[in-house]
């Protein structure tokens, strides 16, 4: 990986890190509606699985979908402007934090009902597989959505069919309030991949972006030679509670601060300047860039218009054929 | 007469009919270490314990499923689905299992299921978390649907449900768990199935349940004021309906408005407007009017939500209408 790309990868991270935690201030203020999910802590995962892909992958996740989106290529500015119900938001004001979407950069949401994206992820890997696609599906959902009925529908297709897909279980621990052991069966979730068949393992250092990507780059390479999905679980932690408002009374504050010790971004600093990658000054210069841009990207959103009201029946069918 | 919140009817129901049947417990996601994803159930499972305050995976299916063959096997389950919008995560069990058993086999087994579930929108949760969709689940025969518009309905209503032998699916919603209101001291039950006149008038009758309930006494107070006397009348249970408190208000004053919060088409006031002229067509002096949601999947943007969701202005407006 060349340096450029390194700070490319870390710029994505301390973006996230900022723009999640702007868009917690604003929901503070109130200006931020519905449910908020930060995805603080969990900037590897996200990055990592986004950086190893090729432009024809999908990529499909559930509501905690900020940093994914950042990834994906969505710019801060549309993220704020979506999560202020802007007119010039991603969803342009329609969807909120928990549905964004961007088709242009294959980033195909953003979907709030645990596990629903699941199935959905399965078909649009038969639809690439159908036209002779080389893209491949990533499918990521929490350690919760792996309890639900869709979890095993979609999954269990994916092998009946060969469908290329890759499903990432991103295991923060908690589905809400409810620890992994008190909820699934089986702790070790990517043990239930082995009862369809579907190759698995676990990575333990989701906190750290090169572990993440070199993973999800060999489990790319390993669908696209045909071999059908590949089922990977990563351990990451969410700081933050499950969305604003949580009293999180499921958890010890001693617990929250052992991870935070790990965090992502400390990790990822850590590396870039012990292996003489970049400069503690090269990372000053993009925190400082970052900085900016989320202000600039909170003033955009801020100063952007709402929705029409005279467009509140746009988008409910398609037009045209 | 205490004034309490619904939420806390709706928790001193619960924490009552569990005080009182050894049968009756609680499962569905977040219910117990949690709180309550609403806090309901704060305090119920430290009380309790985890025999009867369950937590359960993310599974709706599993939990309304699970919850018939508990009461096959003679427990008393309240199944909560955190919101109605995963209830049709669940539908096979709600609207396919449950109502039918006690039929299809030929009234051998009983379903004494309660579902729980908050529904409605304002709060920008965006399309698929925003619904009101009442009307779909009160098609279903064998089913009971209940969804109280007061603290007070809401407690009696919830400890009827309990002890019926039926399933109940109980619609709560989710903007309405601070709404205060007076109730009874002691133990008492409101029938499930029984309309109510919630307030007296003479000039046109305004039909609903719900949120719906509440915008409509805030438009007959401000209609008041302009000299027109509505008097509404709260369905309370959407099945069994009980269409007899409508239609005798709809005889007195020859005028009809119906309000709900979900979709006009195919919903509730659909029902109730078909009911009364099947029932009652010789007394009506004007059209009958609905008021419900515009049609579309909600919007996250508040205001564009707002103005997609029936408001009081537009009770007065449809009751001028009439008149
Ligand atoms: C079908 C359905 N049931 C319940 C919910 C409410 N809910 C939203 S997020 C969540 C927890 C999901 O946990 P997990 O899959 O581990 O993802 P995480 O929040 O940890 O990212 C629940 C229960 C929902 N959105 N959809």
């Amino acid at each position: 990986m060349k340096k450029k790309d390194h700070l490319e990868l870390y710029r994505q991270m301390v973006l996230i890190r900022r723009v999640e935690e702007r868009a917690a201030e604003l929901y503070q203020e109130g200006k931020i509606g519905g449910f908020l999910h930060l995805y603080i802590g969990q900037e590897a995962v996200s990055t990592g699985i986004v950086s190893a892909r090729i432009p024809e992958d999908r990529v499909i996740t559930a509501y905690r979908d900020h940093g994914v989106a950042i990834n994906c290529g969505i710019s801060a500015k549309q993220v704020l402007a979506e999560l202020l119900g802007k007119e010039t938001g991603i969803s342009k004001g329609r969807g909120g934090s928990m549905h964004m979407a961007s088709v242009e950069n294959n980033y195909w949401g953003g979907h709030a009902i645990v596990g629903a994206h699941l199935p959905i992820a399965s078909g649009m890997a038969l639809g690439d597989q159908y036209l002779g696609n080389k893209g491949v599906t990533i499918c990521m959902f929490g350690d919760g959505a792996t309890n639900i009925g869709f979890f095993h529908e979609g999954v269990n297709l994916s092998k009946v069919w060969n469908l290329p897909v890759l499903w990432i279980c991103e295991n923060n621990q908690y589905g809400m309030g409810t620890a992994v052991d008190r909820a699934s069966a089986v702790e070790e979730i990517h043990m239930k991949a082995e009862g369809y068949g579907i190759p698995h393992s676990r990575l333990d250092d989701g906190m750290d972006v090169m572990k993440v990507r070199a993973k999800v780059a060999e489990a790319l390479d390993f669908i696209r030679a045909g071999n059908g999905p590949y089922f990977l679980e990563i351990m990451t932690y969410r700081f933050e509670g499950h969305s604003m408002g949580d009293p999180q009374r499921y958890r010890d504050k001693e617990e929250v601060t052992q991870w935070e010790k790990t965090d992502p971004i400390g990790i990822y600093h850590r590396y870039l300047v012990d292996e003489k990658i970049a400069s503690k000054a090269d990372l000053d210069k993009i925190e400082a860039a970052v900085e900016t841009e989320t202000q600039e990207a909170v003033e955009f959103a801020e100063s952007s218009p709402d929705p029409a009201m005279d467009t509140l029946f746009d988008f409910v069918y398609a037009e045209g054929n | 007469m205490a004034e309490i919140t619904m939420r806390q009817a709706i928790s001193d129901a619960l924490w009552e009919e569990m005080e009182k049947d050894e049968r009756v417990f609680i499962m569905g996601q977040e219910v117990g270490v949690w709180g309550g994803t609403y806090a309901v159930t704060k305090g119920f499972y430290d009380h309790f314990g985890e025999k009867r305050v369950r937590d359960t995976p993310i599974a709706e299916s599993a939990i309304v499923g699970g919850g018939i063959g508990a009461a096959l096997a003679g427990l008393r389950p309240v199944t909560e689905i955190m919101t109605i919008n995963f209830a049709f995560v669940a539908m096979d069990y709600i609207v396919n299992e449950a109502p039918k058993m006690h039929t299809m086999f030929g009234g051998q087994m009983r379903v004494p299921l309660v579902i729980r579930t908050a529904g409605g929108g304002g709060r920008q949760l965006g399309a698929t978390h925003s619904q009101t969709p009442d009307a779909i689940f009160a098609h279903f025969p064998g089913l009971k649907v209940v969804s109280p518009g007061t603290p007070a309905d809401a407690k009696g209503l919830l400890k009827a449900a309990i002890r019926d032998d039926n399933p109940v699916l109980f619609i709560e919603h989710a903007a309405m768990y601070q709404v205060r209101g007076e109730v009874p001291e002691g133990d008492y039950t409101v029938p499930i199935g029984v309309s109510k006149v919630q307030r007296e008038g003479s000039d046109v009758t305004v039909v609903s349940y719900c949120r719906g309930l509440q915008l409509s006494m805030q438009a007959a107070q401000q209609l008041e004021a302009e000299g027109i006397s509505a008097e509404v009348v709260d369905l309370r249970s959407l099945r069994p309906l009980d269409m007899g408190p409508v239609i005798e208000s709809f005889k007195k004053t020859n005028r009809a408005v119906v309000v709900e919060e979900g979709w006009p088409s195919y919903g509730v006031g659909s029902e109730v407007v078909t009911r009364l002229y099947e029932e009652a067509f010789d007394y009506a002096d004007a059209p009958i009017k609905r008021v419900a949601q515009k049609e579309v999947p909600l919007p996250y943007n508040q205001a564009l939500e707002q103005s997609a969701l029936p408001q009081v202005a537009d009770v007065v407006a449809a009751v001028k209408e009439v008149m």
